[in-house]
């Protein structure tokens, strides 16, 4: 969420979920929202059938293209050029909000210098979405004024994703189409609560809240809350980590819930960081691909085993609440930490996850105004600074956190990875309705519906290949191989396929480039050059 | 909008222009049967169980799809209506199977509630029974159009929803039924997507949570309200649970994020929580890293390795040779918890957590 900290000052859906009925406009880029984010998909849905203008930007011919008003079929890695191309339109035409531009906004010369390269023309040629498609979208949007965009990992998964949020932060900002309600840039995040752990500080450079480590003061309050010393230097971000344990600087860690070996890029090189660790902790529910490196697996309880708070997309803060006693010996996370906590000489001590709120709470400004009796009912949304606050349903009304928003001119750069004669088809990769992450392969419901892969390709490739749906095919990258069963469906578009990064059997990031976004450290898992192989 | 005054059952009330008569009774604490009536869904007027006496209208209209008019007089009770009411039972009971000590809707079934309100013991016709076979070819939904009374909330719901139009009335007469296109089942249609929320508006046994059934009685059930773990939505959860067992899954009606209706994962993917898969004991490796040998071990031995080494790469290595990644799965107060752990435990800001936002 780098792109909208730069550009805003601070990075979260600007709206909320259920302001989507009222929208007219809704701009959908890079997500596949009916599988991703099933129940907002639902409400897209409903906003089309009342008459809502759809425009959908995605390679695939997903669900959400057959609601779609305008379907703009882009090339993977090429929205920003896409973006650039629709303000063009936009300024070109005159249909900017000027008022909010010279009153809430700076650097729009910047942002002209480099949009002014990218007439439709030029960008169809890039994206390969038409060019009379680019002036449809852009005017359909500028000019509507319950216009929202909706994005997810489509736009971030790229060595330019912070751009690309940057550059539809820009898009937003030059129409007024932000700061209020119903209009706004909406990152959806896919795991359950990804927004609640950046909230908690589960990142190495803020604490709590997006407080700096690097800010002494921030460091001091800390410092004395929690009777410790603190470190100044922000610490190591994912990608760094597996660096340094694969170079043996990193000798031990520890990890909770996550399974870097399956779900990050280019796992071989992963796997052989964790082998080469003196020491891995791992707290999870299940033996994953990572835990098989561990040197002990503590058993945790699933979220229905336990009590405590999830943060959702639309950071809204919800109780989660124990309905079954944890399995065998499993014990709730919390407890887990605690108990190493005092093993390593400093006592933590809580009776209750109610109480690590309070104290997670008096530490982070939007959340003070929360405790456990006001998230009863429908929870609370932050900002929630004081314990009389409603909670904000909209962001960035009258001011940007930043003071103004920052408009900055962002060029096209091709993807890290680029298709050629030896790999001619473009690998993108993402969720699917039926599984979340591993958890849902052990449910015994979901994995017996979809057990295995299937690769979408298009009818084309199939016949080159002489493959139908339910045939095995290798799939080969300048990484790594794997097999795979196919669908053949016209979802795709000849030269792209698409895979889902759920399943051990045909592990996708055996494929996939560790390049990453030189900003948030997102790895571009959306474009990865292969070619198709017969099964042997 | 103006406001307008009627008469119900002898009772002023005044509500909004354009509320429906069932809506103003309802508001007002005035019972109205119903069976085919969501007040999420467009109203149908279907089932005619809501019918009422509306004074200088002929016939006896459905009040859902009645509008209030200034000076209606409404009675929801007469002789005539109640009349009418049970001989709409009966007709539904005449097909209707006598399954009720079985069924899992039992207890929660709109039209044994109504039968009993009103004395109707569905013996007053003896129709012809269907003979469908159960639908049950996929691990969520079963289906057992038998007990089905059209009341096409299922279709409504798919349709206004969930929007995926997967289901219609087909057939005539008493061959009647709600299906896929082509009599296909769910399945077959490789239209469903399972979300189930046909199954939650149901007011019969005619459709279930598969898991569910022979799972609990409805009276048996404990709920507990939560929060979905399995995507950023945060859809609101009611989790039935028997014997420490999750019998079903259902939405939560919080109107500011789901009103109630669920996707596959969220209504039918808390099962991995009692998968025969999950790690109940600390485990200590025992083969080679990499392999997956492990064996049991206790919490106690478990932790006091655990602490020992990181405690021995501290001292040897300093802290910043230790990493930790949180998880986007646990709870706010794990994550909170697990930076200070790090920070102020073993004092290295090494800590993130997977960035597949
Ligand atoms: S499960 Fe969902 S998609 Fe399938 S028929 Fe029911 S409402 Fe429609
Ligand atoms: S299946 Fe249930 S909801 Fe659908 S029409 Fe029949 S009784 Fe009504
Ligand atoms: S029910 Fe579906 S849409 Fe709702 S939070 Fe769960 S996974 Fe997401």
């Amino acid at each position: 969420m780098a792109g909208l900290a730069i550009a805003f000052g601070s990075g979260a859906m600007t709206n909320s979920i259920a302001e989507i009925e009222h929208n007219d406009v809704l701009l959908i880029i890079g997500s596949n929202t009916t599988e991703a984010h099933p129940v907002i998909g639902q409400k897209m849905k409903q906003a089309a059938r009342r008459g809502a203008k759809l425009i959908v930007v995605d390679p695939r011919r997903i669900e959400l293209v057959e609601h779609a008003y305008l379907w703009l079929p882009i090339r993977p890695g090429t929205n920003v050029a896409l973006i650039n191309g629709l303000m063009y339109v936009i300024i070109t035409e005159g249909l900017v909000d000027k008022k909010f531009i010279e009153e809430r906004t700076e650097g729009f010369e910047n942002l002209w210098a480099v949009v002014q390269n990218y007439p439709p023309e030029r960008v169809a040629g890039i994206t390969g979405v038409p060019a009379e498609k680019i002036y449809a979208a852009a005017r359909l949007y500028a000019t509507t004024e319950r216009a929202g965009i909706f994005y997810t990992l489509g736009i971030t998964e790229h060595t330019s994703g912070t751009s690309n949020v940057m550059n539809l932060a820009n898009l937003a900002m030059i129409t007024g189409h932000v700061g209020k309600e119903f209009s706004g840039v909406n990152p959806l995040r896919g795991q359950n609560n990804v927004q609640g752990a950046c909230d908690m500080g589960a990142l190495p450079d803020v604490f709590p809240g997006y407080q700096k480590v690097a800010n002494p003061e921030v460091r001091e309050r800390f410092a004395a809350a929690w009777n410790c010393q603190l470190d100044a230097t922000p610490g190591l971000r994912i990608p760094e980590m597996i660096d340094l344990a694969a170079g043996g600087y990193i000798r031990a860690m520890y990890i909770m819930g996550e399974d870097p070996a399956l779900t990050d890029p280019d796992i071989t090189h992963v796997r052989k960081a964790l082998a080469n660790l003196d020491f891995l902790v791992m707290q999870d529910l299940f033996i994953s691909e990572t835990a098989k490196f561990a040197d002990v697996i503590l058993p945790g309880a699933s979220f229905l085993e336990k009590d405590g708070t999830f943060t959702s997309t639309e950071r809204r803060v919800q109780r989660v609440r124990r309905a079954l006693s944890p399995r065998g010996e499993c014990r709730p996370d919390w407890q887990i930490i605690c108990d190493l906590a005092a093993r390593l000489g400093y006592p933590m001590h809580y009776d209750s996850p109610e109480q690590i709120f309070a104290e997670m709470a008096s530490l982070t400004p939007s959340y003070a105004g929360m405790s456990y009796a006001r998230l009863e009912g429908n929870g609370l949304q932050w900002p929630c600074p004081t314990p009389e606050h409603p909670g904000t349903k909209f962001l960035h009304a009258g001011r940007f956190p930043r003071g103004k928003g920052l408009l900055q001119g962002i060029e096209y750069q091709p993807p890290a990875e680029l298709t050629d004669e030896e790999y001619p088809i473009l690998l993108t990769t993402g969720r699917m309705l039926y599984h979340y992450g591993i958890t849902t392969r052990h449910s015994p419901s979901l994995e017996s519906y979809r057990p295995e892969e299937l690769a979408e390709i298009n009818p084309a490739q199939a016949a080159e290949l002489g493959v139908r749906t339910g045939d095995r095919v290798t799939v080969v990258s300048r990484r790594g191989r794997l097999v795979t069963k196919v669908k053949v469906t016209d979802r795709v578009p000849p030269g792209i396929m698409f895979m889902t990064y759920h399943y051990k059997e045909s592990p996708v990031n055996i494929l996939t480039n560790a390049a990453f976004d030189p900003i948030a450290k997102t790895a571009e898992y959306k474009v990865t050059a292969v070619r198709l192989e017969p099964a042997s | 909008m103006a406001d307008v005054t009627l008469t119900i059952d002898g009772k002023r009330i005044t509500v909004p222009a354009g509320t429906t008569v069932l809506q103003a009774a309802r508001d007002n604490g005035i019972f109205i049967p119903t069976l085919c009536h969501d007040p999420k869904l467009t109203p149908w007027g279907g089932c005619r169980l809501c019918v009422v006496e509306i004074e200088g209208m002929r016939g006896l209209p459905a009040s859902c799809v009645t509008t209030v008019a200034e000076g209606m007089v409404v009675q929801t009770a007469s002789p005539q209506v109640v009349e009418a009411r049970k001989m709409m039972l009966e007709l539904l009971l005449a097909n209707h199977p006598r399954d009720c000590l079985t069924c899992s809707k039992s207890g929660a079934c709109s039209l044994q509630d109504y039968a009993y309100y009103y004395g109707v013991r569905g013996d007053k016709f003896h129709g012809e029974k269907h003979d469908y076979p159960l639908e049950d070819d996929n691990p969520f939904i079963v289906r057992d159009m038998n007990k089905c009374i059209l009341c096409g909330k299922c279709i409504r719901v798919c349709a206004e929803v969930q929007v995926n139009n997967v289901i219609d009335f087909a057939h005539r007469g008493f061959n009647t039924r709600v299906t896929p296109a082509m009599d296909l089942t769910l399945r077959e249609s490789e239209e469903c997507v399972f979300c189930g929320n046909c199954v939650q508006v149901c007011p019969v046994g005619a459709l279930a949570e598969k898991a569910s059934l022979w799972q609990g009685r409805e009276w048996e059930l404990t709920k507990v309200r939560t929060t979905c773990t399995f995507c950023g939505v945060g859809c609101n959860l009611e989790v039935s649970v028997k014997d420490d067992h999750v019998v079903r899954v259902r939405g939560y009606d919080n109107p500011l994020v789901n009103s109630g209706w669920l996707c596959v994962k969220g209504r039918f993917g808390a099962d991995f929580a009692e998968s025969p898969d999950r790690i109940t004991r600390p485990l200590i490796r025992v083969g080679e890293r990499g392999e997956g040998r492990f064996r049991e071990a206790t919490w106690d031995e478990a932790l006091d390795y655990t602490a020992r080494r990181l405690q021995e790469i501290k001292e040897q290595y300093g802290s910043r040779a230790i990493a930790a990644l949180s998880s986007a799965r646990c709870t706010n107060e794990e994550n909170y918890l697990m930076q200070k752990f790090m920070r102020a435990v073993i004092g290295t800001n090494n800590v993130d957590h997977c960035a597949r936002t």
